[in-house]
């Protein structure tokens, strides 16, 4: 089997940028927001955990959106085991690791999205143990009419925003909010182009420098990673990599704690392309472009409601989930789909027996499997995923 | 320590009432009654009532069928046909049960739902749950978002939103349903019904801050809370319930009497307890007994406000018949923030003179446990007191470890006798 270009063989000024997106996402003392923040004293940071917060409101109130992912594989745990039972996943044990151990420090502020019971209960744990801090439960809509589940999202939305214009003494004005917008639509345009030419050409895209380069944006200004990525697209399209004999594949499930780079690697060496999944998926959960006139609120209150990707914390009315993962899997071409949840994760492993049987219905094969940030050992995944990945290339199924 | 076991007659009205509305199930098709599945917290059932809707609660199915000891078969076979062995057993009980049948808990068959009500008051699993059943039928669901008290208080904008759902959404929807028109009139009276029941409920709740108590406000309060919790707020049956239960209660309490429990009265109190968690389901009455064989009581407990918060002054409010259904939907326990779940506990502790406080968590209910060592943490430092931790599950049987809890529930109220000792 060949073995698929990894991150640390790129070389030149495409390793240097590797380079940088890996520092970045190791960098859990989250120093390059605390040296953002140095440059200019009013700079305020707001830390937010997955899966989607409308970064926008936060940019236009003169803020710097952080993603708070976990502490991946490179967290040790000394104190967040014992806030956690052993049946809760890993990621809100890390997090509250890296709060007590004061590497959330740089951040003024922190928000919930409403996406599961775990997310929602650590809101109260980081308002108890941080009752100095801005703390606030993002309650996502779950009705999609413009006069209710929108209106209550364009308040929650205002909140945000002037909590945080309270802290940088910048007033998110409307026209200030239309200017994030076309900021954010320029890196949603930039991460488009990144997702389709993985899809053209995966031998392109490695799984991990795409993780690296999408994962980037969570830490940097949006300004700065739409550069990175477009750099990035450029650098790869004239690398000269070479296509393998790798089946294409679909990951879903890893929505909110993040499988380590490992487990991406494993996966590519196993032979399988990664064309499409939901890692870091408040990137790009807006698809398209959200409008650039008219009321900027009611603007992203429409994106959120009708052009985003499903989540399985989104209940979904039109009852497409199933539909959506086979049509986007035929769009992607993809062989096969791995559905890769957290372990403990009540919404993935929930969704999971749905779409399950709608690529069973649709006869895309598919084989599924548990991990979590922390997962050291893949024997057993490399195992499953070869043999996966093995059987589609002799019979075109499993 | 326990005498004779005889049913009350606020029981024997109880089972009455449940299995009656059972038997109006078996018949719903022949007798042209629409079902609505829904969840307890934040229900509305007075507003199904208005259409004469029957509701079905699939929590309190799986409830049952844990108490039957068919739990365990139920979630093997979800397992079997894929679910997850880390995901909410509740889920898959019903799932279970639904495979086998949907024959109910008293034995007779389930119709299957006209329309699914999703509120997911107080948590997210309920939304997983009935995209799941909408797989298994092919009904329509209307979602009733109910935001999640964050920072600590429903605002006007929560209200409103919710209330618009009901009005907009949720009201037009029961009205194609049952081909009745909303009837504002009737609500209200329901409401004024559901509010008098309230009082009662509330007034036995707090009885246990007699001494002794004469309730247990966790295993007996399970029963108590079940027909206001469930299809019955609203209804004269309820009030009447609840003025039974009250007369019962004021007689112990005249007569000096500890809590009911299965194997008699407990009539020495040794100690008093508080407890958070809801109970584990497929033992119990052995669970039950390992507090009232050492004499402990249960003063106060926070499952039995998972339909309702009505012991801190909420009651439905016939003057606002939408808003209030809408308050009530984010004013249940899980609905709570943390930081306000533990001042409820410790405010408990208080006034209830608790000894101390348990936490029982269970392995299938991230809305109840994730953070709950941080609420046993800050219990302990709020209030001195002597706080204990348990394992186990609502209806997954393997997740019960008799030997195990017993153990801990030993260590645990010698801890408060130590802690006597000090005094
Ligand atoms: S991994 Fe799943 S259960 Fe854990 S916090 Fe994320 S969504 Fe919630
Ligand atoms: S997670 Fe808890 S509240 Fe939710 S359905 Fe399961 S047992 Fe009920």
């Amino acid at each position: 089997m060949t073995i698929a270009a990894p991150a640390e063989t790129a070389t030149g000024r495409l390793g240097e940028l590797i380079a940088r997106a890996e520092r970045l996402y190791e960098d859990l003392d989250f120093k390059a927001v605390a040296e953002w923040k140095s440059k200019d004293k009013t700079r305020r940071a707001i830390g937010f955990l997955p899966v989607y917060v409308p970064r926008e409101v936060i940019h236009a109130a003169g803020g710097l959106p952080v993603g708070i992912m976990g502490g991946g594989d490179q967290t040790e745990i000394v104190r967040g085991d014992s806030y956690f039972q052993s049946y809760i996943c890993h990621l809100p044990r890390s997090v509250i690791e890296l709060l007590v151990s004061g590497r959330l420090d740089a951040m003024d502020g922190f928000l919930f999205p409403s996406i599961c019971d775990v997310i929602r209960n650590l809101s109260g744990m980081f308002k108890l143990l941080k009752p100095d801090k801005y703390v606030h439960y993002f309650d996502l809509p779950q009705n999609f009419q413009r006069g209710l589940g929108g209106r209550f999202y364009g308040h929650e939305m205002r909140e945000v925003a002037t909590a945080v214009g309270r802290m940088t003494g910048i007033e998110p004005t409307d026209d200030r909010l239309r200017e994030s917008i076309r900021v954010y639509n320029l890196n949603r345009k930039a991460i488009a182009e990144l997702l389709k030419l993985r899809v053209d050409k995966p031998w392109l895209v490695p799984a991990t420098e795409y993780y690296l380069v999408l994962r980037a944006g969570y830490m940097l200004p949006v300004e700065e990673h739409t550069a990175l990525l477009n750099e990035y697209v450029q650098l790869v399209k004239d690398s000269g990599r070479r296509p393998m004999d790798n089946i294409r594949v679909m990951v879903r499930g890893a929505f909110c704690e993040q499988p380590p780079l490992a487990l991406l690697r494993t996966l590519e060496r196993a032979g399988c392309y990664l064309v499409d999944d939901d890692f870091v998926v408040g990137t790009r959960l807006v698809h398209g472009q959200v409008a650039e006139q008219g009321d900027p609120w009611d603007a992203l209150a429409d994106a959120f409601m009708h052009h985003s990707l499903p989540t399985p914390s989104v209940y979904d009315e039109r009852h497409t989930k199933g539909e959506l993962l086979v049509r986007k899997a035929r769009e992607v071409r993809a062989d096969g789909v791995l559905l890769m949840a957290p372990s403990f994760c009540d919404p993935a492993l929930l969704d999971q027996p749905m779409l399950q049987t709608a690529l069973e219905k649709a006869g895309i094969p598919f084989t599924s499997f548990k991990y979590s940030e922390d997962t050291g050992q893949f024997q057993v995944i490399r195992e499953q995923a070869g043999t996966f990945a093995d059987a589609i290339k002799l019979w075109g199924t499993v | 320590m326990t005498v004779e076991a005889k049913k009350d007659a606020s029981q024997e009205r109880q089972k009455a009432m449940i299995a009656e509305h059972f038997n109006k199930l078996s018949r719903a098709k022949e007798d042209g009654r629409k079902v609505v599945y829904t969840f307890v917290p934040g229900n509305l059932t007075e507003l199904l009532a208005n259409f004469d809707l029957l509701p079905v609660l699939p929590e309190i199915n799986a409830l049952q069928s844990g108490m039957r000891g068919k739990t365990g078969d139920y979630i093997h076979l979800a397992e079997k046909s894929g679910h997850s062995e880390d995901v909410c057993t509740y889920v898959k009980a019903d799932i279970g049960m639904l495979k086998s049948g949907n024959i109910g808990p008293t034995g007779e068959k389930l119709p299957p739902p006209d329309l699914l009500l999703l509120s997911y008051t107080g948590c997210f699993t309920f939304l997983k749950w009935f995209e799941l059943l909408r797989e298994e039928y092919d009904c329509p669901v209307v979602m009733l978002h109910t935001p999640y008290q964050g920072d600590g208080k429903i605002t006007e904008e929560m209200r409103q939103y919710v209330a618009g759902q009901i009005r907009n959404v949720l009201i037009p929807e029961l009205e194609k349903l049952s081909g009745k028109k909303f009837d504002e009139d009737r609500l209200r009276e329901d409401l004024k019904r559901s509010a008098k029941a309230e009082d009662d409920l509330v007034w036995v709740l707090e009885s246990a801050r007699h001494k002794p108590s004469p309730i247990d406000a966790y295993f007996g309060g399970v029963y108590y809370i079940g027909p206001i919790f469930t299809s019955f707020r609203g209804s004269q049956d309820a009030v009447e319930y609840y003025e039974l239960l009250r007369g019962e209660i004021e007689e112990r309490i005249k007569l000096g009497l500890g809590p009911v429990t299965p194997d008699g009265v407990l009539n020495e109190e040794k100690y008093r307890v508080v407890v958070e968690g809801p109970p584990n389901w497929t033992s119990f009455r052995e669970f039950w007994k390992m507090f009232y064989g050492e004499g402990a009581v249960v003063v106060a407990s926070s499952y039995t406000k998972v339909g309702g918060l009505y012991d801190r002054g909420f009651r439905h409010n016939p003057d606002q018949p939408i808003e209030t259904l809408a308050d009530y939907c984010m004013g249940c326990y899980t609905n709570l923030n943390l930081p306000d779940r533990i001042k409820l506990l410790e405010n408990y502790i208080n006034d209830y003179q608790a000894d101390g406080f348990l936490i029982n968590s269970v392995k299938s209910c991230n809305s109840f446990s994730a953070g709950q060592l941080l609420i046993l943490r800050e219990l302990e430092k709020r209030t001195g007191r002597a706080g204990g931790f348990i394992e186990s599950d609502l209806v997954d049987p393997r997740y019960f470890s008799a030997a195990n809890i017993k153990n801990r529930l030993e260590s645990y109220f010698q801890m408060i006798e130590a802690k006597r000792g000090k005094a």
